[in-house]
């Protein structure tokens, strides 16, 4: 059984003018197989960050703590290693990619994590199902990668290759933004579909508690300033909804 | 951004192509500040813009031709030279006045071909300088397949004259696959008559230096010229695109469509789209663009379109040019799902020149420049 384990993880992101600023100041999560756990904050907490520096975007630097996937060191691999262990990370913001197919793309990371090129006749099966699943039109498989996209496609491509690569832990960040009601169910019907897997955990980062009515966690992370300041079950979420984060932003300030 | 350099000012489009003639003494040696060879590094040219007369140096011409299509030789003085095209500049002009013997290709009224003739230029050494002519004659209403395919080693200049007939079709294939010690330079001009086609694609990945200069002159209204070029820039290698379009004919169209990698020390690319749309040719379409991928520190891209209207009635005419490094959200998305970065880089290079490569109309070249464009990469 799988487990991602974070340890008093320290960032820092360096801007246009050369300037270093810390954007995670001790961060300390567990996720083992078979749990999804919500990280909530309000924007500019550090959120997003979290999930680049677990991902090994080369826009962060790790400064001090350590990222482990059952035991191995996640920090030491490179991006496309750490896709390889067992990691996933599902973007807010996919990028448009010109030239490239998403059936081209997708065969290609396949056959990277998979370590063998999959059948062509397997894989368009494969394929055809799984966006039948999400809704998705075939002829999504011929477009460009994330061209010309809408919001809700890009998610729904996201939740695909989720399924496809069949990671050891998803981090989901922000996939409910700009998603309608309809997409929001189709995706969190796929994030569901993940998770029955029981040797799959979840890592839910979002900033507004919509989509955990359709993906209810078992933990949820208050995330301010950059560290968790508050742990609790799916109460939590449900304090989120009436309350907000005001009292979770003085108590991270005052920290 | 370092190594980049946009579009910069120049002197209007009609001025800079004034100057035609046979004679090569009627243009002075450049001394590199000119326009239209300030991007070039003459002092790699082996004195082919300075010295005069013929050369010694050696390059084979085989022709294969495609059945229907008829094979010929021109002496210097033959009427059926310099029909289309008159030398636009020294290296031109001492092209012109030198080659031993002119290749005519020559595709009769009516008749249509999609089998390619192949033309093989090929160097046998950079010593000494040699000249080549190409004639290429499609007459009315034929359709014809050209492919130019230069290899080996050279010191070389050449001018290839395409004359396309009324309601006559011509695809060229340019390849300068030369070896890396090559000096190439070489004018390509096109004249359209009433409803011809034409598509050239410039396809230059080898080469110490290559200048290469695709142009389009119209002879009658509703030509339509696609004017299409890729190129790979590594370490030191200078390859240099100069477009012309003259657009004095009404309701014709032009696209010029060249994109461009660069990798490497002293890679330099240079790309220069001139279009004029002169006061006749009213119901011009016409748009040019260039992109130019840098894939590592040290290279220099010069990318400069130049378009002069003197017709407020056209039909579309725009230009664009843009230089950019290969975007690390790019690889960061794709080896996020495990791709590793020497294949993540592939992709997204096979997916920046995959639109031209699947327009090329030789299929066999298609597979044969993807491979060249991987091999470049490895």
């Amino acid at each position: 059984m799988s487990t991602l384990e974070i340890r008093d993880l320290h960032a820092s992101v360096t801007d246009a003018a050369g300037e270093s600023r810390e954007v995670l100041r001790g961060v300390d999560l567990t996720v083992r197989a078979g749990q999804t756990h919500a990280i909530m904050g309000p924007n500019g907490s550090g959120k997003t960050t979290l999930a680049y520096a677990i991902a090994g975007h080369p826009k962060y630097t790790v400064t001090q703590g350590s990222i482990s996937l059952d035991g191995q060191d996640v920090l030491t691999m490179s991006v496309d290693a750490r896709a390889r262990a067992g990691l996933f990370l599902a973007m807010q913001y996919p990028v448009e990619v010109p030239g490239v197919s998403v059936s081209n793309f997708l065969r290609t990371a396949i056959t990277a994590v998979r370590g063998e090129a999959p059948k062509i006749r397997t894989f368009g099966k494969e394929l055809r199902e799984a966006m039948e699943q999400l809704q998705m039109d075939p002829s999504f498989a011929q477009r460009n990668l994330n061209e010309g996209f809408s919001g809700g496609e890009k998610k729904r491509h996201e939740i695909l290759q989720l399924e496809l690569l069949n990671p050891k832990i998803a981090i989901l960040d922000e996939t409910d933004s700009g998603l309608d009601i309809d997409a929001l169910r189709v995706v969190s019907a796929g994030i569901n579909r993940f998770r029955e897997d029981q040797s799959h955990g979840v890592l839910l980062i979002t900033h507004y508690t919509r989509i955990l009515r359709y993906v209810q966690p078992d933990f949820v992370h208050v995330f301010v300033a950059g560290r968790i300041v508050e742990e609790g079950g799916s109460e939590l979420a449900d304090e989120l909804e009436t309350s907000g984060y005001e009292r979770f932003v003085q108590a991270g300030a005052a920290a | 951004m370092a190594g980049l350099q946009g579009a910069v000012e120049t002197a209007p489009v009609s001025r800079l192509h004034e100057r035609q003639s046979f004679d090569p003494a009627d243009f002075p040696v450049p001394g590199g500040r000119e326009e239209e060879w300030r991007f070039t590094p003459l002092r790699r040219l082996r004195s082919l813009h300075s010295e005069l007369g013929p050369g010694d140096g050696k390059v084979s011409v085989v022709v294969d031709a495609a059945s229907g299509v008829s094979i010929g030789n021109l002496e210097h003085g033959d009427p059926g030279l310099g029909t289309a095209y008159v030398p636009a500049d020294r290296v031109s002009a001492r092209a012109f006045a030198s080659f031993r013997e002119a290749t005519l290709i020559s595709v009769p009224a009516g008749y249509e071909s999609a089998v390619p003739t192949w033309l093989s230029v090929r160097g046998e050494g950079t010593e000494g300088a040699a000249f080549g002519h190409t004639v290429v004659d499609v007459q009315p209403n034929a359709r014809a397949v050209v492919v130019l395919d230069h290899s080996g080693s050279a010191t070389y200049a050449d001018n290839v004259e395409l004359i396309v007939g009324d309601g006559a079709s011509l695809v060229v294939v340019s390849l300068q696959g030369w070896a890396d010690d090559a000096v190439h330079l070489s004018h390509h001009h096109a004249q359209l008559g009433r409803d011809a086609r034409l598509t050239h694609t410039a396809v230059t990945l080898g080469g110490s230096v290559v200048r290469l200069a695709p142009s389009v002159r119209y002879a009658g209204p509703g030509g339509d010229a696609e004017l299409r070029g890729l190129y790979f820039a590594d370490a030191g290698q200078h390859l240099e695109h100069r477009l012309f379009v003259d657009h004095a004919e009404r309701n014709c169209r032009s696209r010029v469509s060249y994109k461009g990698a660069l990798q490497g020390d002293g890679a330099h690319a240079v790309w220069i789209g001139d279009v004029i749309i002169r006061p006749a040719a009213t119901g011009t379409d016409t748009y040019e663009y260039n992109r130019n991928l840098v894939l590592t520190d040290g290279t220099r891209v010069d990318s400069v379109p130049n378009l002069e209207i003197l017709t407020g009635e056209v039909a579309g005419a725009g230009h664009a040019s843009a230089s950019g490094r290969l975007e690390d959200q790019h690889l960061f998305y794709l080896m996020a799902r495990g791709i590793p970065f020497v294949e993540a880089r592939k992709l997204v290079l096979r997916g920046f020149f995959g639109e031209l490569i699947n327009r090329i109309e030789v299929p066999e070249l298609q597979d044969r420049v993807s491979a060249a464009i991987e091999a470049e990469l490895a």
